[in-house]
């Protein structure tokens, strides 16, 4: 196709983007003005009488203010939960403690919509991922592990299981609900008790998760909810009667996690940071596989550990595959994300955003070809415009390092080899994606592709069933599924 | 011939994931289409009709009825558009061509042994002619499915250009009747050999047979639509028919139409809907945005 030619060829999506606001309505969602420590089953003040504001990143406005836990608040939760530990969760049948995890999920689904809303407020992501994705997802989780709660028995066949004691749980800011399920699910079934720190940023669905456990008449102490920042993480990490840590989050902190309880005893699952390839092969079912890198990576503005955020396409298709791909981009509606038309929501936090920003200027400078929606944004609160680096190197840092926002890095390939072997080229291997029609080839670039999870003809499902985890940087052991388990579990 | 051969390389089939273009579909009909959206979207939803009596029983009243409807849809709502076309078969053509009279909607009428196909290229051609001849503007199509599904896709590929031809100045709609080619891939396959071939507008279905229309595979040929423009520049037209009976699912398929192809398709040039009762709905809906109550149907005439 010659250049003067595709300048008259492009299609116009000015008006797919100028929809009339559908905005969600925000009643049915109650945020106190202020919220408290969940320890031993109730919300207490924090020993530190300190509080921090979580804000709304899409409007800059305060939603409410959480109590930030110091060392002193940390050892109160961690002795709350090893005293349920002892005398009541770890000795309790399976069986039993199926019903409080089954009732978990039920009261999960009875108020979906409050979650939905609540998540989109404190976070930024659109209502539409809330209610279809990180709502119905964590209610699964609680259902699928509640299930194991008395089969233990048949997950680990002719071995004897018992629980670890009190996990210390970390989680991270794009997934605030469903991470809180992926890291409590499983250790309750298991028979732990739960000191849980939500991140700084979005606090605010845990805290309504707390409120479940209370109305569930949890007994107290088997789950504790603490909010804060690093320093509290820090404290839980360091805690001596903590048997396990559970962290997700950046590699950097997963790291120092490790530094701080090597000698110690402790147990730990690490879930971190990837830089996920997504490769097409020029028989992919192109319309399809330009789908799916676009959900690849602006799935929750690309806050997504296993984010498609380097895309490989073979040659022979790519100048189609750009067309295509530049074209879906101005059909993406960035803004409020309480629109329910809205694709694309607000960046997390002002730093998240200024990370993002010097990225772009670090592609930019490298000389790789950077493409922007047209979509305008609006004037307050943190946005960016999905973005597509094309003519990247594999050397160049926007190919290499985890951007964690809504930018993908083009690369093209010859061969299958040359694709795996590119694909491979990181520190990290937390996901891949595979885009062929030819079912051999799916086998052989998945048994070759060193990630944690390898999709084939899609990307970023999620299914309580099936595990998730990483190679290399990512992080070890795997949360989801039977192998979720065993990370709780000493295996006798 | 071989230098048509050489731009058209159905050799290279394109493959359509089902998962995927289901998931994509379906996206679709997340959007919510509130306010003056909406009203814009209705009162384009009823432009883009073809509005349709396709019976054996048809009688030159009920044929004079629905033209009179076409121009005026619902009087007591001032400021309605028409709809695109009628759409009637050949011994009709002559009574809407005259019943439309200068109103500006266009007579569409089937041709080539509608619905099945089942005849020779002649009648097919004999009757093509016969229906410009009677006024036509445009003519739809079958495509010989039963060869198509042999893989004689050059048999389907030569009758398409020879009812082309025998169109004259008519537009062409080629109807591909999904419904009997069942896989994505073979719809998509037929797509590309009608738009090779010279069709003006690809359409779905006769309405005769079940599945009609539905949105993943109306989303695979407006794919391939998009594709020819991409190489060629030339744009072609849009019918899906059947099955779009309610106001809510005929904007989902303008959503779609929006974000897949673009806002210079967004009009009855290059979109169509053929359907029956469709347009009762939409006027249902609009009374109902004007005077925000529902009415009962009784209050909309059935033509």
């Amino acid at each position: 196709m010659s250049k003067s030619k595709s300048n008259t060829l492009k299609l116009k999506f000015d008006s797919a983007r100028k929809l009339a606001p559908a905005l969600e309505n925000t009643s049915a969602a109650k945020i106190n003005t202020q919220y408290n420590l969940f320890i031993n089953g109730k919300f207490e003040k924090p020993l530190s009488k300190k509080y921090f504001d979580t804000i709304n990143p899409a409007t800059e406005a305060k939603l409410s203010e959480v109590a930030l836990a110091n060392a002193a608040d940390v050892d109160k939760a961690v002795k709350a939960a090893r005293t349920a530990y002892e005398k009541v969760w770890g000795k309790m049948p399976g069986k039993e403690r199926a019903k409080y995890i089954f009732r978990i999920a039920r009261m999960i689904q009875e108020r979906a919509r409050e979650f939905a809303i609540i998540e989109t407020l404190d976070g930024g992501k659109p209502i539409r991922e809330s209610r279809d994705f990180d709502v119905p997802t964590a209610a699964n989780h609680f259902f699928y592990y509640a299930g194991w709660a008395d089969k233990l028995e048949y997950a680990f066949p002719n071995r004897k299981v018992k629980p670890l004691g009190v996990a210390g749980q970390i989680i991270p800011w794009n997934f605030p609900l469903l991470m809180a399920a992926w890291k409590i699910a499983p250790a309750l079934a298991t028979g732990n008790t739960v000191v849980l720190k939500p991140a700084e940023n979005t606090p605010l669905t845990a805290l309504k998760l707390a409120e479940i456990m209370q109305e569930a008449e949890l007994p107290p102490g088997v789950v504790n909810i603490l909010t804060g920042a690093g320093q509290t993480g820090a404290a839980i990490v360091n805690h001596p009667d903590i048997n396990k840590i559970a962290f997700t989050g950046s590699t950097e902190v997963g790291k120092l996690i490790q530094q701080s309880i090597a000698g110690t005893g402790k147990k730990a699952t690490l879930e971190l940071g990837g830089k996920a390839a997504n490769i097409i092969f020029d028989d992919a079912p192109l319309d399809e596989a330009v789908e799916g890198v676009i959900n690849g990576i602006f799935f929750n503005q690309g806050h997504v550990c296993c984010a498609g955020s380097r895309l490989y396409v073979q040659e022979s298709v790519y100048e189609q595959v750009i067309q295509k791909l530049k074209d879906r981009l101005e059909t993406l509606i960035v803004g409020n994300p309480l629109d329910k038309n809205t694709d694309i929501g607000a960046i997390n936090s002002k730093e998240q955003l200024d990370t993002i920003h010097n990225y772009l200027k670090i592609g930019e400078r490298e000389g790789a070809e950077m493409y922007q929606s047209k979509a305008p944004l609006p004037s307050k609160g943190f946005y960016c415009r999905p973005t597509i680096f094309t003519n990247v190197a594999q050397s160049n840092r926007i190919a290499q390092e985890e951007i964690f926002g809504p930018v993908l890095a083009v690369l093209s390939f010859r061969t299958d080899d040359e694709a795996i072997e590119k694909a491979n080229n990181s520190p990290y291997g937390l996901s891949a994606g595979v885009w062929t029609d030819k079912g051999s080839k799916i086998f052989n670039m998945t048994s070759k592709l060193r990630s944690g999870v390898v999709w084939a003809n899609t990307f970023n499902q999620f299914d309580p069933v099936s595990p998730f985890g990483g190679y290399k940087e990512s992080g070890y052991g795997r949360e989801g599924g039977l192998h979720g388990l065993g990370g709780y579990v000493e295996v006798g | 011939m071989m230098d048509r051969i050489a731009t058209m390389p159905f050799w290279e089939p394109v493959r359509i994931d089902k998962v995927g273009v289901e998931e994509r579909a379906s996206r679709f009909t997340k959007r919510s289409i509130k306010k003056e959206t909406k009203l814009n979207g209705l009162l384009l939803t009823l432009n883009m009709i073809d509005l349709t009596t396709l019976e054996g029983k048809d009688s030159e009243g009920k044929v004079k009825q629905m033209c009179y409807k076409a121009a005026h849809l619902h009087d007591a709502y001032p400021g309605l558009p028409t709809v695109a076309a009628v759409c009637v078969y050949p011994s009709m053509v002559a009574l809407a061509k005259k019943s439309v009279a200068d109103s500006g909607i266009k007579v569409a009428s089937v041709a080539t042994a509608f619905p099945s196909g089942q005849s020779s290229l002649a009648i097919k051609l004999a009757e093509t002619k016969f229906a410009v001849e009677e006024g036509a503007d445009e003519i739809d199509m079958v495509i010989s499915r039963g060869r198509f599904l042999q893989g004689d896709y050059n048999y389907v590929y030569d009758e398409i250009a020879a009812v082309k031809e025998a169109c004259g100045a008519a537009r062409l709609k080629v109807i591909l009747e999904t419904g009997e080619l069942v896989t994505y891939d073979k719809v998509r396959r037929a797509s590309d050999i009608a738009i090779h071939a010279g069709a003006d507008f690809i359409k779905t279905s006769t309405g005769k047979i079940s599945p009609a229309a539905t949105m993943p595979i109306t989303l695979v040929m407006l794919n391939a639509i998009r594709d020819h423009y991409y190489k060629t520049g030339k744009m072609v037209g849009m019918k899906p028919a059947g099955g779009i009976s309610k106001s809510k699912l005929a904007l989902h398929y303008l959503v779609m139409l929006n974000e897949v192809l673009g806002e210079d398709w967004m009009n009855n040039q290059w979109f169509r809907f053929g359907a029956s009762s469709l347009a009762n709905d939409v006027l249902m809906q609009l009374a109902k945005e004007q005077t925000g109550v529902y009415q009962s149907k009784d209050y909309f005439s059935v033509d």
